[in-house]
């Protein structure tokens, strides 16, 4: 048994500090702010030693804690990182602090409790990303629904009742479906630990139906074609902060979750239904891109866009097997997952910063409307310029983080299959198409009315918001190196899993 | 010196990057003269030091660098490098692209003297420098597409310059768009570079190309020989840079951008970067009759069929981008006739001369007070004689007048063309040799309806001035906007440049047409295979440049030349009213014409609108018809049922207190087992 270490300290951190900035209170908001920035700069400092302590030679978990939690049914408290956890906790720790930052003084109605519920928030998301524990997992996973909830039935837009719905019903029946699967594991395995259920011996039968419970929660989350139509509602009616944290942080649990648990746990189930996986995932590519063509509202046309790159998450996941049974080796299987985890880190930065650009338009003009808007250049030089990068960096553009993951999971599609490649590239093309079209109507021309003439351009705090993920983005783009190194070993290790057939006997 | 330093190469990539940084973020801070004192200053090195880069090649005998600068990611045992690769060919490309920079950037001092936005634009064209300097660089597929994407982007942001044009920011979105359908292409290629070869080095990738053209590759049943579909899939980038049809439709729009970046980005350098990359790439594609095939058509198709839109385009400035898309297409079918050599030559030669002739054009424009329509000029020469003298040479150079530049390269494509025995050689053939008919006319129509014959603007309504943008080109003379004045000759700034180039465009076919086409400069930069090496035929008839030269005054192609100047001169100086007789009997034809084929009515009206209806379909069918409508809000419907029976409400104040109280409660439960266990 190892004592709580750093992963509690940033699980912990942040949900105290929540909980300290609820007690202080609408009335001392002042104080409130500082302690909630305070905080979540805390936490951004205390993620940084799990990247200089990480260990990259190794494939097994580091920083582990475990304690005994409850007892009857053997689950325990257990946290740690691996190549996969360890990326996706850094953007968690990170992002937090724009969001913060960016609702300094703009939200108005119970400041303080919005901040709080992003807290407790992030410590609940990097609770899910460094359980080991399934059981502790499927609490964090819920627990953190609650905040979003929350966030948007709160702070949301007029239709935020419909919306926040939605959502819940998406995400409560893929819940669901897992925590049976959950228990029926744990009834053949004896406790909870995630490394019992991989070592576990299913037969093809049972990885199957597990495989389906699995995807229900992880599909609605990522969210994968068909099971996406909330996403767009709940980013709308979601206030700015809720839309960048849901973007950025919490649809990469439904890749993380395919992950960490579908495919070490039901490799041979992955690998009969790698082609509804891959089908879909080109589905989401393909369709949601023309579809996010034909938005009229900033938010919807970037949800739309988040769908199309999660595509990408999902296709360069279920890869590996389609691969192997092509070359006959496992060279080149792992540069897919490689792609879908880059693709998670750089879509948190991009589609987060793309929001809080939308969330500034709407803080002055109340507008998501893309025809409220047009010639923002002229009154907002600064916004524009950091916006056009960001819709660059959407496209995929060399340079910028999103070019690196795209990149990857190209070039190991046509290793799939030559006609898989032609499909996802296709986003080249869309995707600039939706992306640029957007940043013509509402960024370029001339000042199209009153609204937009009124406007002023970023202030220091917003600056330095969108200012910080401009420098991220273009740093993993230029060097994308020490992000990848991080991931090689666990990568390798879960594709060789991958080869190994779970079915007794 | 016996190797390259690697910190020289550094710097020449580097400088203008910083320089394009600073002018770009701190503008402001240093003001007009500082941005461009930095940018020139950056540029200015880094061409210096690329053309002791290219002494260091060519005269000192320094073999070529090719090696990493650093490590970009290593995923799944590949390693993808950002590194260099500088050879002859490299070097060539570095000292045309760092000097043809570096007059933008001087004349844009004098260009743009009036503009707002002065400090971006330098910040730009520095920054376009970078990407470019990269994209020729490169040692490796990942780093060339950087270039590739990175100078798109620039172009981008060029084109679209005054944002406040409608036709500017459509074009320039149009613009990105077309490249990008060039650049799934591209990606493809690479991306089957890597799987049959397992890196992204070109160094690698040329080692493996003959062992690669024995593989064929599956798509579905069929099995296509693998080489030619990696060779044409790279192509079909080079197509959509390089603007070959059908991917040509972004080019004549680009024109929305300011003249010095049409003249510079959009003729002399960026689309000259599909042409390099094929010559990059000559150990692969020497080894794919098929894909050389396919080069070889498009380029003739493109070569022949954009000069004719040339000759019914009335827009000066436009007239000049038809015939860069056509000349594009004579550098293309080199390519495709193993002429790797000539295309390059042909490259450089055009760079001088068109990069002239569009000045030139710019000039005009200044003169006629931002008029750019032909039919109302005429009788120029005798108000601007140094913009007439150096246009004609320009011109000159571009229709093959034996001793010109133009001739040179364009004679070398021309026969080699007619060496070749690919299939669709024939085919190219009759198209450049038609096309050189077609060259010198719309070439003599532009020259004789703007210098020449009556002149008609003074009594012109200037109907074409209507649009009444906030942001005009900016004048660098003194009397902005009076219109039926008289024209004028442009200032020192403007025709200084016109005379710089017109040296070049003369001469520099004569001194460099011997070793650069038929001696041994480009050494192992360029792979030709023993067959095809049509250049090589030609090489042993080459007895220096005036024999040459005088060859060429008998041969097939020169009177073509002047039967096109002697039609243009009949119809458009002698007897218009003859050239509106043929206009109207091949009136379907001209309509043809005068919509450029309908590329652009069908990509507008079946490929966007179609995308746009399939997704405005897909949207409000599928997503909301069916999955929201049927799935969701049936289940929504019950959901609320049950609520309402149980009392349930969704009501944000309770919900709001209660979910709070639940997420404290469970982590407080939560504590207590961990401190009780």
């Amino acid at each position: 048994m190892q004592g709580p270490g750093l992963l509690s300290l940033l699980v912990w951190l942040p949900i105290a500090g929540g909980i300290l900035v609820l007690a202080l209170g609408e009335q001392r908001i002042g104080a409130a702010r500082w302690l909630a920035l305070a905080v979540s700069l805390a936490t951004m400092a205390a993620s940084v030693p799990l990247y200089t302590g990480f260990d990259t030679t190794t494939a097994s978990f580091q920083f582990v804690e475990r304690l005994p939690w409850i007892t009857a049914f053997k689950a325990e408290y257990a946290l740690g990182i691996d190549g996969i956890s360890l990326p996706l906790i850094l953007l968690t720790a990170f992002m937090t602090i724009p969001v913060i930052v960016a609702a300094w003084n703009v939200v108005r109605e119970r400041p303080a409790q919005y901040l709080a519920a992003f807290l407790i928030m992030e410590g609940l998301m990097i609770g899910v990303f460094s359980a080991l524990d399934s059981l502790l997992f499927y609490f964090f996973w819920e627990a953190m629904l609650i905040p979003m909830f929350l966030i948007i039935g709160i702070w949301g837009g007029p239709r935020r009742v419909y919306a926040t719905l939605k959502f819940f019903l998406y995400t409560f029946l893929g819940s669901v479906c897992m925590l049976i699967a959950l228990i029926y594991m744990y009834v053949q395995a004896g406790d909870y630990a995630i490394a019992s259920f991989q070592r576990l011996p299913l037969t093809l039968t049972e990885q199957i139906w597990i495989f389906f419970a699995f995807l229900l929660a992880f599909a609605v989350k990522v969210p994968m074609w068909p099971v996406h139509t909330w996403l767009p509602d709940a980013h709308v009616e979601a206030p700015t902060g809720g839309s960048v944290i849901l973007a950025a942080i919490m649809l990469k649990m439904g890749g993380y979750g395919f992950l960490r648990f579908s495919l070490p746990i039901a490799p041979d189930a992955s690998r009969e239904l790698d082609w509804l996986m891959i089908a879909l995932s080109l589905i989401a590519v393909v369709y949601i891109s023309l579809v996010a063509l034909a938005q009229q509202d900033m938010k919807k046309l970037i949800a739309y866009s988040s769908v199309a790159h999660m595509g990408f998450v999902t296709l360069g996941t279920f890869l590996a097997f389609d691969i192997a049974a092509g070359t006959g080796a496992l060279k080149g299987a792992a540069m897919g997952i490689d792609g879908a985890m880059v693709v998670m880190i750089s879509h948190g930065l991009v589609s987060g910063a793309l929001f809080l650009c939308v969330g500034v338009l709407y803080d002055h003009v109340h507008s998501r409307e893309i025809a409220a808007y047009g010639g923002v250049i002229n009154t907002m030089p600064k916004f524009a310029a950091l916006f056009v990068l960001f819709a660059l960096a959407n496209t995929g553009l060399p340079g910028t983080s999103g070019f690196v993951g795209e990149f990857l999971v190209i070039l190991a599609s046509f290793k799939a299959s030559f006609w898989y490649a032609f499909l996802v590239a296709t986003i080249l093309i869309t995707g600039a198409a939706y992306t640029l079209w957007l940043i013509k109507r509402v960024v370029y021309g001339p000042v199209a009315n009153q609204n937009v003439a009124a406007l002023t351009d970023l202030n220091v705090r917003e600056f330095i918001a969108l200012g910080s993920l401009a420098i991220l983005v273009l740093v993993l783009g230029v060097w994308p190196a020490p992000l990848l190194e991080v991931m090689q070993p666990t990568v390798r290790q879960l594709v060789e899993q991958l080869m190994i057939s779970k079915l007794p006997g | 010196m016996h190797t390259m330093n690697e910190n020289v190469l550094l710097a020449i990539v580097l400088l203008p990057l910083v320089a394009a940084v600073v002018a770009g973020l701190f503008g402001r801070a240093i003001g007009r003269a500082g941005a461009h004192t930095i940018t020139i200053a950056a540029v200015g090195v880094s061409c210096a030091l690329s053309f002791y880069v290219l002494w260091q090649v060519t005269v000192a005998g320094v073999p070529a660098f090719d090696g990493p600068a650093y490590t970009w990611l290593v995923s799944d045992g590949v390693r993808m490098q950002v590194g260099f690769l500088v050879d002859r060919l490299t070097a060539l490309m570095m000292a045309v692209v760092t000097f043809v920079s570096l007059c933008v950037h001087v004349y844009t001092i004098g260009y743009m003297a009036e503009d707002d936005g002065y400090q971006r634009f330098f910040s730009y064209i520095s920054l376009f420098t970078f990407a470019m300097l990269m994209l020729v660089m490169s040692n490796n597929f990942m780093q060339l597409y950087f270039g590739w994407e990175a100078v798109g982007v620039v172009s981008y942001l060029l084109i679209g310059f005054w944002y406040k044009r409608p036709t500017a920011i459509f074009a320039n979105l149009k613009a990105f768009l077309v490249n990008r359908v060039g650049d799934f292409g591209f990606v493809l290629g690479i991306a089957g570079v890597l799987y049959y070869v397992g890196s992204l080095d070109f160094s690698d990738a040329f080692a493996a190309a003959p062992a690669l053209a024995q593989e064929s590759f599956h798509i579905g049943q069929h099995a296509v020989p693998a080489l030619a579909l990696i060779c044409i899939c790279l192509f079909v980038g080079a197509m959509g840079k390089s603007a070959q049809m059908p991917l040509h439709v972004w080019l004549p729009d680009s024109m929305e951008g300011p003249t010095p970046i049409s003249a510079l980005i959009h003729a002399a350098t960026m689309v000259t970067a599909g042409i390099f990359m094929v010559a990059r790439m000559s150990p692969l594609f020497e080894h794919s009759e098929v894909a050389l095939s396919f080069v070889l058509v498009i380029g003739a198709t493109t070569a022949l069929f954009m000069g004719l839109l040339g000759v019914v385009n009335n827009d000066i400035k436009r007239v000049v981008a038809y015939s860069t898309l056509s000349q594009l297409g004579y550098m293309t079918v080199a390519l495709g006739a193993s002429a790797y050599g000539a295309a390059i030559f042909h490259l450089m030669t055009h760079a001088f001369f068109k990069a002239l002739l569009f000045l030139a054009a710019g000039s005009v424009i200044i003169g006629m007070h931002h008029e750019q329509d032909m039919r109302r000029m005429g009788g120029l020469a005798k108000y601007m004689p140094v913009t007439a003298v150096t246009c004609w040479i320009g011109a000159l150079a571009l229709v093959g007048t034996p001793f010109f530049s133009g001739f040179y390269s364009k004679d070398a494509i021309i026969e080699a063309v007619g060496e070749s025995h690919r299939w669709g050689a024939t085919y190219a053939y009759w198209c450049v040799l038609i096309g050189v008919f077609v060259t010198a006319l719309y070439t003599f129509r532009m020259i004789f309806l703007t210098f020449h014959g009556p002149e008609r603007f003074r009594n012109a309504a200037h109907a074409g001035h209507a649009d009444g943008d906030a942001q005009e080109e900016p004048d660098t003379a003194s009397d902005h906007g009076h219109h039926g004045e008289a024209p004028h000759e442009t200032p020192l700034v403007v025709t200084g440049p016109l005379v710089a180039l017109a040296i070049p465009s003369l001469i520099v076919g004569f001194f460099t047409a011997g070793p650069v086409l038929f001696g041994s400069y480009f050494q192992e930069s360029i792979r030709v295979l023993e067959g095809n090496d049509v250049l090589g035929e030609i090489a042993r008839e080459w007895h220096g440049p005036v024999a040459f030269a005088l060859h060429g005054l008998m041969a097939p192609t020169f009177l073509l030349a002047l039967g096109g100047a002697a039609t243009a001169w009949l119809f458009f100086l002698r007897s218009p009213a003859l050239a509106d007789g043929v206009a109207r009997r091949l009136a379907p034809l001209r309509t043809l014409l005068v919509n450029k084929y309908y590329f652009d009515w069908f990509n507008e009206n079946v490929i966007a609108a179609g995308a746009r209806l399939i997704g405005r379909g897909l949207w409000k069918g599928g997503d909301q018809a069916v999955i929201d409508g049927v799935v969701v809000d049936g289940s929504a419907a019950a959901f609320d049922r049950i609520a309402a029976a149980s009392r349930f409400r969704l009501q944000s104040g309770y919900l709001y207190s209660y979910a709070f109280w639940m997420i404290i409660g469970l982590a407080a439960l939560l504590g207590w087992f961990l401190i009780a266990g």
